[in-house]
């Protein structure tokens, strides 16, 4: 019960911080908003390249990719906050008051979860007036959000298990880094089928292939290797619950 | 320009650049990031070259100019948040109170900023020619590729510098960062603008001067010598050089006027 107390007043404190200051929420609401405009708009014609075959279009190809890529920057983002809290004394001064330190891991990810909730919410918005056809139907579009959201737990604890260990604002490239090549290294601009060379080889043993294939399989309507990427996205987030917990004893044992 | 003038910018200039050095992440984002952008795009995007009208069958030909833009970004975000420090630090005020001319001050840090881009652009044609890219316009369109990146790098260092004098503060100089990103992904850097198939996006890449900038490069490595693209990329770099460093010229007086 104390765990849970802690982690909603780490969270409420997140929340308010990043709903009441725009250079907070506002970078990341536009920087998936930017990256579909750029993708969707300025590669449409990347669909029409031979053997490209999904059904709902390249604006819905793109829409899976922003919408896990802002799932994971979300979660790299709330971990900026939490380098700053240590980098300003706060999280120390947390880390005294709290009876059950477990519950600040689990604040920070909860804020994390719902910051993203809005962005996706604004993307998905955005896309259906963008005119994105949806071929799946509704337990599908859950299967993509919850995607999402185990994605976004996944990055969070991943920044977290950074921020707890290094406790600086200067650790940002280290949580954004790995997960900006995770991204990136996955099929973002046409199907793993049509990837040729080192990025394909790449691609195929990438674990956000599989959640990237099975998202556009849900939102396509035809599901492909969900238990598959359900499975890494578990798995991932289980790596990191240790990681991040790791950290904290980490940053106690720092003082 | 008098030899202590020419002291003073020289002084200037190799403290900009020491002081980038000896910074890590300051020396591997502008390197390693456009670096890693065009590894990605030029093989994700590479079956794009099978579009019809496509005008190389190598994209990472066609992606090489892409870098130059970036680095001179990176260039405007360091020299724009060094200076920032400098006048956060007090270092500008102490500055004021020596000989030392405020024009020196400029032409120093934006000289640390083009000796960056030179090392940018050796890099990025490297790197290039590593990976097989066969530079159209041949040795002397490598020599021009050096001239525009020093342009790029004197217009936007100055205009990271206008930022800074203006704002005097390193995090609104980096706020910046992502508005001139917006430019770079809406223009033509991944696929030519007679291929962009969303009417409002090609016209918004059409009126985006950054276009201009990158078809420059991209015609000197895939197409030989295009004078329009040339003249258009010319044109554009040399206005946003000259705007960007009176600008600067003026906030940095008014600056010094305040300290």
């Amino acid at each position: 019960m104390r765990t849970l107390s802690v982690a909603q007043g780490v969270a409420w404190r997140v929340l308010h911080n990043v709903f009441t200051n725009p250079s907070l929420l506002i970078p990341s609401l536009v920087f998936p908003l930017f990256f579909f405009v750029a993708f969707a708009g300025g590669l449409s014609r990347i669909g029409q390249v031979p053997g490209f075959d999904y059904p709902p279009g390249y604006t819905a190809f793109q829409f899976v990719f922003v919408l896990l890529q802002s799932a994971a920057f979300g979660g790299v983002f709330t971990g900026f906050g939490i380098a700053r809290d240590f980098e300003s004394g706060f999280g120390r001064r947390l880390l005294i008051s709290a009876p059950h330190r477990t519950g600040i891991v689990l604040g920070y990810a909860a804020a994390a979860l719902v910051r993203w909730l809005l962005t996706a919410a604004v993307v998905t918005a955005v896309a259906i007036i963008a005119g994105m056809q949806v071929g799946g139907n509704g337990v599908d579009l859950f299967g993509l959000y919850a995607l999402g959201l185990i994605l976004n737990l996944a990055a969070i604890l991943w920044a977290a298990g950074v921020a707890l260990r290094l406790r600086t604002m200067q650790a940002g490239p280290v949580m954004q880094m790995p997960v900006f090549l995770l991204l990136f290294f996955a099929p973002v601009y046409v199907p793993l089928a049509l990837l040729q060379g080192w990025i394909h080889d790449v691609a195929r043993v990438n674990p956000i292939t599989r959640m990237l294939e099975a998202g556009r399989g849900l939102l396509a309507g035809t599901p492909t290797e969900v238990g598959l990427a359900f499975g890494v996205a578990v798995a991932l987030v289980l790596a990191f619950s240790l990681w991040a917990l790791r950290g904290l004893r980490s940053a106690e044992q720092a003082g | 320009m008098t030899d202590a003038f020419a002291d003073q910018v020289g002084l200037l200039a190799r403290r900009s650049v020491v002081r980038t050095a000896r910074q890590p992440a300051n020396v591997v984002f502008p390197f390693v990031f456009p670096l890693l952008l065009l590894a990605v795009n030029s093989s994700g995007l590479k079956s794009a070259t099978s579009l019809p009208g496509f005008p190389t069958d190598s994209y990472l030909a066609f992606a090489l100019a892409v870098p130059f833009i970036q680095g001179a970004l990176f260039a405007t975000m360091n020299a724009g948040t060094d200076l920032a420090r400098d006048i956060q630090t007090g270092f500008l005020n102490r500055l004021a109170l020596t000989p030392m001319r405020g024009t020196a001050l400029l032409a120093g840090q934006l000289g640390g900023v083009m000796a960056m881009t030179v090392a940018q652009t050796a890099v990025w044609i490297g790197a290039g020619l590593l990976l097989g890219v066969d530079i159209a316009s041949g040795p002397l369109g490598i020599v021009v590729l050096f001239v525009f990146s020093l342009l790029l790098g004197l217009g936007f260092g100055a205009i990271g510098a206008f930022l800074a004098l203006r704002t005097g503060s390193g995090e609104a100089v980096q706020g910046m960062f992502p508005v001139f990103f917006v430019f770079l992904f809406i223009s033509s850097m991944a696929i030519p603008r007679n291929l962009i198939e969303i009417d409002w996006f090609r016209t918004a890449t059409t009126l985006n001067p950054v276009s201009y900038l990158i078809e420059a490069v991209r015609s000197l490595i895939i197409i030989g010598w295009d004078a329009e693209a040339l003249a258009l990329g010319f044109g554009i770099a040399t206005l946003i050089a000259a705007i960007a460093v009176s600008l600067s010229s003026l906030a940095l007086r008014t600056r010094l006027t305040r300290s």
